[in-house]
């Protein structure tokens, strides 16, 4: 009755609501990185840097350079696949925070399985090998978690974490005494030869691996939204006492959110060996895992956002290794402007939400 | 295996593991202080960092290790304040934010250390130690033991005192009530936000003292990224001991053991990985887990914030 005395109906109430969601949704995503970009310079000036100047020069060499816009699309393979195995788990409610020991396990075992694949059997067959194990072992290293929290409740954020440490020292094992190339003086494993890894795309150092990792956000978000296992597992992670009377199997899909993301976390090393590396180093630890979290989650598990924030943190990775040797600013002010970006998008969120609330008060 | 047991390879297992230990053991009953409130303090990596750099610094500058301890437990109080602020005022996700303290932790230490030593890393001298008159005469594991800097004592005796004051205290109920019963403890009259957060500060400080002895006197200089996992085995210690303070003690100890059993194992003239050593607390609590199958007992409300009035 009112919205006809106000000459609105629902359906044009609802298509303004969305014009006006998508301008929030941006402002969201972009105020966050505004202001952390902002403050990270006002670091920078105290420091005696001039912040321009850093910015310009991490675009330049991220972005614009040809051999820089590369290494940032290389780059973005392995965060990636970390990114669509944390858009499920946490869209699951379930915290894994054990990505980077699912991570380098499997880059550890494709390191030192490759080499010894690839004279007996057609390449394509090596990559399927060796995807599939990769597969097998970053998921079999969320067993533990997953049981752990599927019949006993035990919280995953302690157990994947201790899972994550005992993973990092494992491959190190590894790499160190079964796996360690004789033939080299710093323990690492048996080298891939170069033609021997993944196809590169236009003669650039792009490798397949990149495609691959789009397409499995992309196919990780399909699934979470548009069939009945996302649905499910989204139930779960939502309310899992619902879940329960809604008759969902819960440890079973628990099983399946752990499994399924520590898979694709275990892809990311095996993309990042067999595309990048074709060999892993002890003590050789990138650590992406925590980083790709807050990406995750500023991009609010979104698949086609969370591409989008990768991209921008590959770009500022990139960019930062290379101004870390011409202007003198450590690799280490990129985890500053994450932290900022990470608490300006929780304070965006809140104020967002305070103003919502008193909105519809 | 006799000759394993000498006088060198016990007494630098001991001292690797108090070594080791203690910032454990401080970062442990830290996060237990917080958890109880119902604060889930994923930032207290980063917490311990920071202490371990305002720490060094201060003892650096002002040449004095009690400087170093008091500056290194405000660092870690500065870290945890923003957590207050975020976590415990405006009701943001623990985990996001607790994250981006250590990641920003990590990036702003290394960043400081580079602009104000570039790549050199000054040592501190040796601290002075307290020898406990009698104690520290037994043979073999009393020099080790009793003969520490004054704060390792001070830690078990502030870990004795947080066991009586868990259970005898209104400060201990309040806080058991926080992080269990938010809303019942609202109604006792007692402010939910303010008990929360003079336990996360109290844990920040603790953390940062534990930082600053990592530093300090585990180390002797600082280096970026030197917790390398300390605080999140604080925060497992805390998982594990279920609320009471001794067995966080005993976690550190065991933790800190296994630590140090690579060097100890090397001064014995035995050379393994440092790795393999390091796996075995973590393999064996995951053992535990699986075989107990115990639900580590947590707070109700942890990880909640709270709203009042909301249900």
């Amino acid at each position: 009755m009112i919205r006809e005395r106000e000459n609105h109906t629902p359906l044009a109430e609802a298509r303004d609501n969305i014009v006006g969601e998508g301008a929030m949704a941006a402002a969201r995503i972009m105020l966050p990185i505004l202001l952390a970009l902002i403050v990270g310079g006002l670091i920078l000036i105290a420091l005696g840097k001039n912040p321009i100047e850093y910015y310009w020069y991490v675009i330049r060499r991220g972005l614009l350079s040809p051999t820089g816009f590369q290494a940032t699309i290389v780059r973005m393979a392995p965060l990636l696949f970390i990114a669509a195995g944390l858009i499920v788990s946490f869209r699951a409610g379930i915290w894994n925070l054990g990505t980077d020991g699912q991570f380098l396990l499997a880059a550890a075992i494709v390191a030192a399985l490759s080499p010894v694949l690839s004279p007996i059997m057609p390449i394509w067959l090596v990559f399927v090998v060796c995807f599939s194990v990769a597969a097998a072992v970053g998921a079999g290293w969320a067993l533990i978690p997953a049981f752990l929290k599927a019949n006993y409740g035990i919280n995953e954020i302690i157990t994947t974490l201790m899972m994550t440490f005992l993973g990092i020292s494992f491959a190190n094992v590894l790499i160190k005494i079964p796996f360690n190339d004789p033939s080299t003086t710093v323990p690492q494993t048996a080298t891939l030869a170069v033609e021997d890894r993944l196809p590169r795309l236009f003669d650039t150092p792009v490798h397949i691996g990149v495609v691959l990792a789009v397409v499995a956000v992309i196919g990780v978000h399909v699934m979470m939204t548009r069939t009945s296992l996302g649905l499910k597992l989204q139930i779960v992670g939502a309310n899992p006492r619902a879940a329960i009377h809604a008759g969902l199997k819960v440890p079973l899909l628990t099983y399946a959110a752990f499994c399924i993301s520590g898979a694709l976390a275990g892809l990311g090393g095996a993309v990042e060996i067999l595309g990048v590396w074709g060999t892993m180093r002890a003590d050789w630890n990138p650590a992406y895992g925590l980083l790709v979290v807050p990406l995750v989650f500023l991009a609010r598990f979104h698949g086609i956002g969370s591409i989008a924030i990768v991209l921008f943190f590959a770009i500022l990775m990139i960019g930062g290794e290379s101004a870390s040797r011409r202007l003198g600013v450590p690799q280490s002010y990129t985890l500053v402007l994450v932290a900022l970006l990470l608490i300006f998008m929780a304070l965006v969120e809140f104020l967002d939400h305070r103003w919502r609330r008193m909105k519809t008060s | 295996m006799a000759d394993l047991l000498t006088v060198a390879f016990i007494t630098s297992l001991l001292l690797g593991a108090v070594a080791a230990g203690v910032p454990l053991l401080l970062a442990g009953i830290g996060e237990q202080m917080s958890e109880k409130a119902g604060v889930l303090n994923i930032g207290i990596e980063g917490m311990m960092l920071f202490g371990a750099y305002t720490g060094f610094c201060a003892a650096f500058y002002l040449d004095s290790f009690w400087y170093g301890f008091l500056f290194g437990g405000l660092g870690g109080m500065a870290v945890a304040s923003l957590m207050a602020v975020f976590c415990v005022w405006l009701n943001m996700n623990q985990i996001v934010i607790g994250i981006a303290l250590t990641i920003g932790a990590e990036g702003l230490t290394a960043l400081l250390h580079h602009f104000q030593f570039s790549r050199s890393y000054p040592r501190l001298s040796a601290a002075d130690t307290l020898a406990i008159p009698g104690l520290s005469e037994i043979p073999v594991i009393g020099p080790v033991l009793f003969n520490q800097h004054a704060v390792v004592y001070l830690s078990i005796m502030f870990m004795l005192f947080l066991i009586w004051a868990y259970k005898r205290t209104y400060i201990g109920l309040n806080l058991q009530a926080a992080g269990d019963k938010p809303a019942a403890l609202d109604v006792a009259g007692i402010d939910v936000r303010v008990t929360r957060t003079g336990a996360v500060l109290v844990t920040g400080f603790l953390t940062g003292v534990g930082g600053a002895y990592l530093a300090n006197i585990g180390a002797g200089l600082f280096f970026p990224f030197m917790t390398g996992g300390a605080g999140f085995i604080g925060l497992v210690l805390a998982m594990l001991a279920r609320g009471k303070p001794h067995w966080v003690l005993y976690g550190a100890i065991l933790f800190g053991m296994s630590l140090s059993l690579t060097t100890a194992l090397q001064v014995a003239g035995f050379n393994i990985p440092t790795d393999v050593v390091q796996m075995l607390p973590f393999a064996m609590v995951i053992l535990v887990l699986i075989v107990l199958g115990r639900n580590s007992r947590l707070p109700a409300a942890l990880g909640l914030p709270y709203v009042r009035g909301e249900r």
